[in-house]
Parts: C-alpha cells; structure tokens; sequence
C-alpha cells in the first residue's frame, strides 16, 4: 500500500518524531515514516503495464526508426524486413561483446505486439473500461456473457415460434463436418487471458448447448470464430505424376523402408501380374505365405491384381522387414494411377504410413532393451 | 464500517472519503487515509479557484435536501407485493439476526415486513444515487445462476460494473497483485444476493468491510445482516423481485448521473458567464 502519494502532512510532525505526545488540544496521529515502507515492493507489483497509447507511440517510433535506417542503408524503405534492420545495426555499430543479447538491438518489444499485452485497463479517472473487470477475468466471461445472450434469445424465438403452431421447420443446424473445436491454448491466445480446464469445459457446453437449439442459423458466424477447420490429410500426399516408357506403357517408381530393409520398386501398367524381385520371381525370394500376402495386399485392396508388373530390387533387414518395405513401396508407386478417393482409402488402411518401429537400443544396467537382471532378495 | 450514523439528509459515512476529491490524486482512493491529522487540514494552503468553488457547490446542493433524487415516486407498497418480495424462506431456515425484520409466519413460511422494507430499500436507493452521483464506482454481485445474465446486463446498461461469476480469494484484498498497481476499487457493492451457491454468506460482504466499502444488500430471511452497511429484507428467489430490484438500480443509477450532467451545465455555465461577460 502506499501511503505518501495521496497524504498532504504538514513539514513539522515529519520532523518531530513519534514517540513525543501531540499537543493535548488537536486529536492527531502521527505517521510512520520510515525509508522502508517508501521503497516500493517491486517483485510484488507484477509485469509491467502500459497504456495504448505509449504501446502506439513506442511502434511508430519504430517504423520511422526503421524507414531512416533504410535510407541510410541505402535500401529501400519499403521491403525492409527484420533481417535487414538486424545486419544495419550489426554493421553500424559493431561491438565485441560476447553476450548477443548485450549488443545493440533494435525490434519492438515482442510484450508490444497486437494481441500480447494487456496494457493498462482503466481510464484518468481510475474506472475500469470493461464492465466486467473486476471478475479478473473480463474476456472469457464477456465471451459466456455473450454466448447466453444468444442462448436466451434462440429460445425465446423458439418459444414464440412454437405458440404460433407446430410449423415442421427445415432449418437445417450448422454443418460441423470438417472443423473441430479451438483448443484451450488458441481459445487462451485468441482472449489474451488465461483460462482453466473446467472454464474451458463450460464454454464448450455452452456452446454444444447453443448448437442443439433448433433456430441457430443465424449464429452460424459466431461459432466458426471459435471452431478451427480440419485439413483433408490426403491433399498432404504428394502424388508423382505417370510417366511413359517408350511403347506407350505407363510406368511408376517408388521407394520404401522398413526396419533396416530399404527396396525400390518400378511398377508397369497392362501387366499380368508377375513381380520379380532381385531378378528372382516373388515365389522363389519369399516362400513364406505371410510375406507373399503382404506383398499382394495393395493389389488386393484395390482389386488390381492382376494389373500391374513389378521389378523390385530389396536390400537389408530380415525377410519379414523385406517384405513390409516392399508393400509400402508398392503402395507409393500405385498412387499415381489411382484417384483422390482410392488415395484416401489407401491412407486410411495404413498402406502409405511407414512404419517407425525399430530396434530399440541395449542400456547399461539391463540385460536387454527392457529386460532388467534377475532380482535377487539376497 | 457496519454502524450508521444519521445526518443530514440520511446520507451515511461512506461518503467522507469523496466530499474533498482535491486531496486525492487523480481519483486514487485509499481507505486507510483518514489519519492526517488535524493540524494537516489546517496548514494545506486553500487554492481557492472557481473551479473547486463550482465542484462543491455541485457536490452540496444534493445534500440539502433529503430526497434530491426523488427515489419515493420510483416504488411503492404495492410495487414490492407484486414482485413477491415479501417471501420469505421456511421456518427451519431462519436467520436469528432476521427476526426483527420478519412480519410473521404462515404456514411455516416467513413473511418479511414491508413496511420496513420499503424505508430500506429507499434509504439503500438513496445512497446508491448519491454515489452515483459523485462518480462512484458500483459492483454489482449475484451468485446466484438464473439471474447472473440480468445482473450482468443491467450493470452494462446503466455504465457500473458487476461480478455473478466464482469469486476469486483475493479481488478485493489483494487487488493491486491481482489487477495492477494503481487499480481502483469500487466505492459501493450492491449485493443482490448475500448468499453463495452452498448458502453460506459472501465472502464479498466481509472484504468489503474489511476495506471500508460501504455495501448494499437484499437480505433474505436466510441471511445474515450484520456485516451490510444498507441491509433491504426482500426476496432473492423469485423472477419478479429480481427484475424489480435491477430495474430500480438501474433508473437510480442512471438517474444520478443525468442529474450530475445537468448540474454541471447549469453551474458550469453560470461560473462561466460571469468571466465571458468580463471579457
């Protein structure tokens, strides 16, 4: 608390001190003015806070920093980028120190950037500006406020729909296919406040709340903001394009690997379905019937069995990795013939996710990678 | 800070902290200030311009009169009945320091005298005007979950601030952590609801006794109210005397401050005619 800002006291009762009566006639008390109650308690009073218009002040006077750098530079003011401003300064004021951050440095101060700190919230007079602040936190509940003010006002249109008559409606409620949920820490950025799970959790349900009402259409907008849309994994799949060989034969290659195993594949299209491997016919390398199915089964999954011809060269690991490679090699170089939707098949069937396993190191103090020394009691 | 003292115009102590705004700075109130002493108000040079004349003046002509705002016209008796704000809670729920402030009891139910009410709730307007009218800042609080949204919007209506949300420890207590440095507090909470949703009392009405803010509070006949500055028995339950006591703030407060624009026009203009005509 302090004490000596607002207090007017007069210069003789600092001066006298404290343990000598006040004269009997004024009733007074006098203050306790040591040095350590006028030295402010730093580490108590939080982060700094500014006000907007120092925040806006301190940015223009970097950009105007920033465009006379460029000219003096020599370059050009517009295309000035952050690189640009740090190499300026690396060369008009070089310096030995071997601390980078003791260096001249000139950036705004990243608490400065829009949407990182939250300057100060009240006005001259001392009043907060948002009707919410002394909850602490004003965002997230100006958010709910919000949200129930559309709650209450869909049911009370539905209410009055009903009273008029059991009209069917086709309203049709808003399509969430494709998007999910904002995550606690982008709902935290988005509000620049800090939230808790089960603040979180409510605003979830009032919102899952919002959407079963049947006349919701309208706030179609309002809830977007807050659901973030899903990218189709199957647009991340890069798909060679066909290439032809000199009959007019499309033909594709492609890649794999599997524990140690690594192996490439050429698969040739209006084939009849015989892959050689290393120069030796798929039966003779793997007369194993588990390797053999593995080897079939994207042909299998996409009833083209008897479609293409492989030539296959294969080269370390075991015969069960072998095989495992060349399926999703095989899977690789079968993509440029297929479509979007078999693509998207395949990628949901596990045929083009390779797989991560491999042998897990020995450590010291065990006998294997997981296999501890016999316990003894004694 | 629970005790009252009548004066002049039933306006109570709460407001010696905002009679000479110029020894605050810049609206910076504190609530352990009163300890200058006697001599201090003496030797502080009187800058006697016309600026603080007129302030003063704005801030002593409501104090002439006991009902400035005219608050009477706003409720009457029968107001209070048709909300239901004369019901109480069972027996079995009463609060021993409700007992002078219960009509009676029927049927198990308690019946709260609305005689006594309506000098409350007219004293508790009044001084909630009044603040108001010097630019107070007012919290409402409500825990309770129906009304939290009504509480919210009426407090945004009428420019003031309210908190129907959990109440965290140290809000008020701990405010210059909590907020920042320099923070304001409120200069009046408005309890329209003392209790908190496991029906014990508010931990607002005791910090705000502990930082010497006054506070307003409906009481119902489950309630304790020693710690409220303008205790109003009244119903807290039903739909209808909550949508009463919101409406009634919110012309109160709105009220106040148009009546505050006006006196400063009307005194604003008459201390500057005078210069314009010296002119």
């Amino acid at each position: 608390m302090e004490w000596t800002s607002s207090l007017i006291v007069p210069q003789d009762s600092i001066k006298s001190n404290w343990l000598i009566p006040a004269p009997p006639k004024v009733l007074s008390r006098q203050l306790c003015v040591s040095s350590a109650l006028h030295r402010k308690n730093l580490a108590a009073a939080g982060p700094e806070k500014f006000s907007e218009e120092f925040i806006k002040k301190q940015v223009e006077e970097y950009n105007i920093g920033k465009r006379h750098l460029a000219n003096i530079m020599g370059e050009d003011p517009e295309t000035f980028t952050q690189q640009d401003i740090d190499r300026s300064i690396a060369y008009l004021f070089p310096s030995g120190l071997f601390d980078k951050r003791a260096r001249p440095l000139m950036k705004v101060r990243p608490e400065f950037l829009p949407g990182q700190l939250k300057s100060v919230q009240w006005g001259a007079d001392g009043r907060p500006f948002h009707f919410l602040f002394y909850t602490g936190k004003q965002s997230y509940y100006s958010l709910m406020h919000d949200t129930v003010a559309k709650v209450l006002a869909a049911e009370k249109q539905q209410v009055l729909l009903l009273s008029e008559g059991p009209v069917p409606q086709d309203t049709k409620p808003i399509s969430l296919v494709g998007s999910r949920w904002l995550l606690k820490e982008e709902l935290e950025e988005l509000l620049v406040e800090t939230i808790s799970d089960h603040d979180y959790a409510r605003f979830i349900q009032l919102m899952e709340r919002l959407l079963s009402l049947p006349n919701c259409l309208s706030e179609k907008d309002f809830v977007q903001r807050y659901r973030k849309q899903l990218e189709i994994q199957s647009s991340k799949q890069q798909v060679a394009p066909l290439q032809y060989d000199e009959n007019g034969v499309a033909y594709s290659t492609a890649d794999g690997r599997r524990k140690t195993a690594t192996c490439t594949v050429l698969l040739r299209d209006c084939g009849s379905g015989s892959i050689s491997i290393n120069g030796r016919d798929y039966l003779h390398y793997f007369p194993v019937l588990q390797d053999r199915e593995q080897l079939m089964f994207p042909f299998h999954f996409l009833d083209m069995l008897g479609r293409f011809d492989g030539q296959c060269t294969v080269g370390g690991g075991g015969r069960s990795s072998q095989a495992g490679a060349l399926r999703l090699a095989i899977s690789r170089a079968m993509l440029s013939f297929l479509s979007e939707g078999q693509v998207e098949s395949m990628r949901q069937a596990g045929l083009l996710t390779p797989d991560p396993r491999v042998k897990e190191r020995k450590k010291p103090g065990q006998e294997g990678a997981r296999r501890k020394f016999t316990w003894k009691k004694r | 800070m629970a005790t009252r003292v009548l004066t002049k115009g039933g306006v109570l102590v709460g407001l010696c902290r905002l009679r000479q705004p110029r020894l605050v700075t810049a609206g910076y109130s504190l609530s352990g200030q009163f300890y200058a002493t006697a001599a201090a108000a003496v030797n502080t040079a009187p800058l006697i311009t016309e600026k603080t004349d007129v302030t003063d003046k704005i801030l002593n002509i409501p104090l002439q009169t006991p009902d400035f705002f005219r608050l009477s016209e706003l409720f009457s008796l029968q107001d209070l009945f048709d909300a239901r704000v004369h019901l109480g809670h069972k027996k079995g729920c009463r609060h021993r320091l409700m007992e002078p402030y219960l009509f009676g009891c029927r049927l198990d139910q308690d019946i709260i005298d609305l005689d006594q009410t309506v000098e409350h709730l007219q004293s508790a307007l009044n001084f909630t005007a009044h603040i108001a009218y010097r630019g107070g800042i007012i919290l409402f609080i409500s825990r309770r979950r129906q009304f939290g949204h009504l509480v919210e919007s009426m407090a945004r209506d009428c420019g003031e601030y309210a908190h129907a949300r959990y109440w965290q420890g140290g809000l008020l207590t701990n405010a210059p952590i909590q907020y920042g440095p320099g923070v304001r507090l409120p200069d009046l909470i408005v309890f329209l609801s003392t209790l908190n949703n496991v029906f014990q009392q508010h931990v607002g009405i005791r910090d705000a006794a502990k930082m010497n803010i006054p506070t307003v509070g409906v009481v119902d006949s489950n309630c304790n109210p020693s710690l409220v500055t303008y205790p109003v028995p009244g119903n807290d339950d039903t739909p209808a005397a909550m949508e009463l006591y919101c409406r009634l703030f919110k012309t109160v407060v709105n009220r106040a401050k148009d009546k505050r624009r006006q006196m400063e026009l009307l005194h604003g203009q008459s201390a500057t005619a005078p210069t314009a005509s010296s002119l």
